[in-house]
Order: structure tokens, then sequence, then C-alpha cells
């Protein structure tokens, strides 16, 4: 290693001594940019055009924000009066085109492609931009998982469309454009908290389309299937060329998640207040006591207090539990988010003004290490 | 073998800290009440960066897209070990979404022109899309690989890196020029060191001294302002001081792609967050209290 500091002369490269000389460095690879410019051209609205849902799956299973999003897709096509679409790209994954028809899916797009048996961006992208060009969607929806947050941007930055990420809601409105004054029927409405939370904003996307949006899981409730509905399965075929495979995949390695939030009936979560790992334990205890799940806002995980598998909020699981105990979490929009939906909320905390509060149904304004174990009491008590 | 790098940092409000003053009554924000801060995972993309060229040979460049002021961050990059900062600062840029953003950016990338690596923190904390990064590699036409959690080995400009996929991890390999995002996990990121802040502290880019001068000389006629401004940008230049200010022009930019103009996704409403204060039942922190409390989840059936 350099000691640093070795390379202090001057600000610009061009200066610096220290630096190798112009001969020695790497030679500029080429060709650098295969194809700089978008392949498929900026897309017209089409007012009559499908609103689509991207169908992630891995390692054979449809992923559920998936499943969730057809639920929504359905909703907001019906405004619409047009019809659901979803994009299937995968090896072998024909089968699934069944579950997305009974979430509300009119027609599945099958790519199916021995290149796109494990997600890789480039393949993916060009399987999902050639469609969306041939097809000309409305509405694209991308749930906002790991590969969604890698796929979408990509996707939308070809095809030169907006993208929103991580939106809370979607809605259908007529919008009108403040500056050119012309109205825009039957937007898609893009809102998500912004600014750490701070605010609130709504998104739209006038004549850049389609309108792309992603959506963390559990965000939109799923919907009950319906068994017998039946839709049309489209294959579709793409050209996915050696220069998409510009990854190689070494090694992959996956873990069944340690925490199920989402399935839990009563979760009981700990933040900032709770101010150290030992202090965990309390909440543990209390989450072992009332049979529930061990849930975290983002201070907490932060601050180093419990694993990130337990965060609940926007940036990390939303749950809608039939009890959710929130303690020492003031309850930042990210972490309201993420669990407001929840049957019942009971709020611990000193600070009479913390905003968890104005989501709660009871509220116990108090020291937690005080009113735990009496509720553990009042628990067994029960039991 | 040597390895060149570019980095994409950007200056941010602090919103973790957002005070009830930074909110206007209209329910914006007002940005300029707020203290900035480096973007957290922009720290870890420089030292991504700084790591690859201590191991490798090579040199780091900063870019950063912003006001004047956003010279901080640059300021801060060269103090950590960066080799050149470039500030993209352009009032016909203000407004740009993220399309429009990583379009600028990709501009000023093909202007460096030289570079094998392109880091990028994931996400920035005022907007949390975490799209710039890989829009960024679309405009380049490079690979993107998103999530480093870790950089495994450089050979023959093959890259191998360890990236996080939220339940898991994979190892990818990819030929460079690739762009990587990165995540905290990646990497301790360096302090500042004492030397550089010594020798550089008061690199300036060309807008700051502009604004410092018409500051110590609020009496001062246009052409006397001008020429104070210059004599001062050639003595830093001669120094070794002058961090590079880039404008739309200097990259070439399509304007058409830039700003508002560029931006397909516009904000159509904001809204402060109200909290309205829903009555909730309050319960005493006392044994009868609690008791009473457990007792209704158990009537209504939340509980039990």
């Amino acid at each position: 290693m350099k000691k640093e500091g070795d390379r202090d002369s001057g600000l610009g490269i061009r200066e610096n001594k220290d630096n190798p000389s112009p001969e020695s460095r790497t030679p500029n690879p080429e060709p650098r940019t295969p194809n700089p410019e978008p392949r498929t051209p900026m897309l017209e609205p089409n007012r009559q055009g499908e609103v689509w849902v991207f169908a992630e799956q891995e390692d054979g299973a449809l992923h559920d924000v998936a499943l969730e999003l057809c639920g929504k897709a359905r909703e907001l096509a019906d405004r619409l009066g047009v019809s659901t679409g979803a994009v299937l790209p995968g090896a072998g994954v024909g089968e699934m085109a069944k579950k997305l028809f009974a979430y509300g899916i009119d027609n599945v797009y099958l790519v199916d492609h021995p290149r796109l048996s494990h997600y890789q961006t480039l393949p993916y992208a060009r399987a999902l931009e050639t469609l969306i060009g041939k097809h000309r969607p409305q509405i694209v929806i991308v749930g906002a998982t790991a590969i969604g947050r890698d796929l979408a941007p990509r996707v939308a930055s070809t095809l030169r469309a907006g993208l929103t990420a991580d939106c809370t809601a979607l809605d259908i409105s007529d919008v009108t454009d403040p500056k050119t004054s012309v109205e825009h029927k039957n937007l898609l409405l893009q809102i998500r908290p912004a600014f750490g939370g701070n605010i609130i904003a709504t998104i739209v996307n006038f004549d850049q389309w389609p309108q792309m949006a992603t959506v963390r899981e559990g965000v939109m409730p799923l919907k009950s299937p319906t068994n017998n509905r039946t839709g049309k399965v489209v294959e579709e075929k793409v050209e996915i060329d050696d220069t998409a495979m510009a990854l190689k995949l070494i090694q992959r390695h996956v873990e069944k998640r340690k925490v199920n939030l989402k399935g839990a009936r009563v979760i009981v979560a700990g933040g900032g207040g709770i101010g150290s790992r030992d202090n965990f334990k309390l909440i543990y205890d209390l989450a072992g006591a009332i049979g529930g799940a061990v849930g975290a806002s983002r201070a907490a995980i932060d601050g180093g207090l419990i694993d990130k598998d337990h965060q609940v909020g926007q940036t990390g699981t939303t749950v809608r539990p039939a009890l959710y105990i929130a303690v020492g979490i003031s309850g930042a929009i990210q972490h309201r988010a993420g669990m407001e939906e929840s049957a019942k909320i009971i709020a611990i905390n000193t600070d009479r003004d913390a905003p968890i509060f104005s989501v709660a149904h009871y509220g116990i304004v108090g020291d937690y290490k005080q009113i735990i174990p009496m509720m553990i009491k009042a628990i067994k008590e029960k039991k | 073998m040597a390895y060149d790098s570019i980095v994409c940092v950007k200056q941010v409000p602090d919103t973790a800290n957002v005070t009830t003053e930074a909110m206007r009554e209209d329910g914006t924000v007002n940005r300029g009440s707020l203290p900035t801060v480096f973007n957290p995972e922009d720290l870890h993309a420089l030292e991504s960066a700084l790591a690859v060229r201590d191991e490798y040979g090579g040199t780091v460049t900063v870019i950063s897209m912003g006001p004047p002021k956003a010279a901080d961050v640059l300021r801060d990059s060269l103090f950590r070990g960066a080799d050149r900062a470039i500030l993209l600062t352009d009032r016909r840029a203000a407004a740009s979404d993220t399309l429009a953003t990583s379009y600028i950016l990709s501009q000023a990338i093909k202007t460096i022109d030289r570079y094998d690596f392109i880091f990028c923190g994931r996400q920035a904390i005022d907007g949390d899309t975490a799209q710039v990064g890989p829009q960024c590699a679309e405009k380049l036409g490079i690979p993107q690989i998103t999530y480093l959690h870790e950089m495994v080995s450089i050979q023959d400009h093959v890259a191998r890196v360890r990236r996080s996929i939220g339940h898991g991890w994979e190892i990818v390999e990819a030929k460079l020029p690739v762009l990587i995002t990165v995540i905290e996990s990646a990497n301790r990121s360096r302090p500042p060191s004492a030397r550089r802040v010594m020798r550089m502290k008061w690199a300036r880019v060309h807008a700051e001294v502009a604004m410092e001068v018409k500051a110590e000389m609020p009496e001062g006629a246009e052409e006397q302002l001008a020429a104070e401004t210059e004599r001062r940008v050639q003595e830093l230049r001669e120094k070794g001081l002058l961090i590079e200010q880039w404008d739309l022009d200097h990259i070439q930019a399509d304007l058409s792609r830039c700003g508002l103009a560029g931006s397909p996704t516009k904000v159509h409403r904001i809204q402060a967050i109200v909290l309205t204060k829903e009555g909730y039942t309050e319960v005493q922190p006392s044994e009868t209290g609690i008791k009473e409390l457990i007792h209704e989840l158990v009537v209504d059936r939340t509980w039990g």
C-alpha cells in the first residue's frame, strides 16, 4: 500500500508528479460504449396501453411483491378501462403464468430464454425494453426489490421514461400542467415520501411514457387470488446476444429470511429510544410473552441495536399485523409508512409529542423499562 | 497495472435532522436553511476508489453536480486522498430528475474520458431513489454492478466483486470499464488527512471566489469585481488550488435533456407532513392501566 500523502502535489492529476506517466497507464479500453444511445426511441403516450407489472421470479417462485402489484395493476387498469399485462422473463417459468392470472393479470408476456435463468441486469433489461417498445403499455410497475431497483432505472434510462422510486400510493387523476395549462387526462399519480420523509411528493409524467414506478414489498396489500381466472400467454422472442452477457455469475448464496415480519400476527418493535443491544432483550421478552415477532425502526438498525432483517418501514418491510407495539420509536414518516395499516397500534414513548402517537390507538407515555415488565406480567396473568 | 476511477459524489441536506424552520408554510422545503453533509454512501464509494488506487496505482477523480457550495464535498474528497476534483455547476441543470442528472453526469464522465471504474454511492439520503448510478451506466453503455459489498480481486481488466442481494450475496465478474454502486458495508471510509487539509483548505472553485470577492467588496463595480476574481483565480491556479468548474457547455450537453426540460417526472404536489393528533386512548403507565389494556386486547380479539 502506498502511504497516504505520497501523492500530495496538486489538485489536477495532470500536475501530479507522483502519478504514473501517461505511457505507463492502462490503455483506454475499447470499445467502451457499445451502444451509448437508447436502442428504443422515446415512446409516444399510448392511452389505450395496458398496465404492466414486472413479474419478478427467482429460484422457481414468483416474488410476493409481484403478486401484490398484480392487484394494484388490476385496480388501475379497471379505472382506465384497459387490460393488465405481466412481463415474465426467465428460463422454464411458463407455469407461473397461471398464478399471475389468478392475481388479476390478463396477458402474460413470457420471455423464456436460457440466458434468463438467473437475474442479470442487461439480459433482463433487454427483455423488458424490447417488450415495452413493442406493446407500449401506459404504466409499468416494478417491485422495489434488490432486483427491481437494479433493473427499473436501467430500463427507464434506455426508454428515456420517467421513473419514481418507492411509491407508497398510486392513483389515477387528471392533472393540469401549470406551465402549459394543458389538462392531461388520467395520469398516474406516483406518491412517495421524500426529503428524509419530511414531505410527501406526488410525481406525474406528462408525456415521456410509459409511466414507471417502483413499489416496496408489502406496501400494496395482497389481494386474494381467483384460482380459475384465466388469461392469455403471449410467447415473446427477444434476442439476447453476447453484448448483454457482460457480467459473469461466479457464485450465488441465498439465505432464508430469518425474520418473518410479514407473516406475524403481532409485532413488538423497538427504536432508537431502546438505547443499547442489551436493553433490546426487553423487546424480545415482550415479543416472547405475547407470541410476536421482533421489529425495529431504522434508528435502531443504524444505532447497531439489532440486525437489518428486523427493519420495519419504507426501506425495510411493510407490515400489517393485528397488533403492533412500538417501543421507543419516535415515528418518522418512513417508519409509519411501514406499519400504520396495522389493525391495532400501541405506542410507548417518554416523549408525549412523538409523532408515533399520531397513528397509535393506545398511547402510553412513560419509560418502557418499567412498562414492559408490567405488560409481561399482565399477559402472563391472562394466559 | 494501474486503474483510473471516477467517483460521483453529492452534497445533500442532512435530512436526518430537518427542523421545522426548514419547512415553508406552503409545505416546500427551504434547502438553504438546512445543514449539508457528504452523502454517506458516497463516502464509501470514494473509499472504494481510493483503495483500488492504493493497491494497483492509477488515479481517483471526483465529480459532483450541484451549486457552488457543493465544492465542500469536493474539498473533503481531496482531503481524503482524491487526485482531482470537478464541480459541475450550471443554473440550467437545476430541477433535474434522475434521468436528466444521469445524462449530465454521463456527459461529464465522457468529457473526462479515461476511466476503468465509476463508483457511486447506492443512493442519496435526500431522495433515496438509487436510480442515478444504473442510469449513468446505461447512458455510458457500460455494465453496472449494484450494492458492492466487497471488491474481491482485479486482474487484467476484470473485476470480481461480491454484491449484496438483500437476502444473500453473489460474486460476479465484469470486464472493465464498469459502474459500481456502493453500500455502507463495503468498507470503512478513511478520515481526512491533516496534512492534506492544511495544504488544500483554501482550494476553491471559480464561483466561490467570485462570491467571496463580492462579499468583501459590496460596493465594487462589476469590472472591478471581475478583475479581482480573475486575479485570485490565477493565484489559486498557480498554487494548484483551483478546483475545476464545468458547465453544461463544457460537457457538450444537449440542453433539452437537462434540467426541468429533460426531466420526464414532474412534481405535481408537495405536502408537508402534518401530524393530526387523532385521539388515541391514553393508557396510564401503571399496573392497573396496563392490565386493562391487555384485557381490552383480549376482548376485541386482537390478541389471545
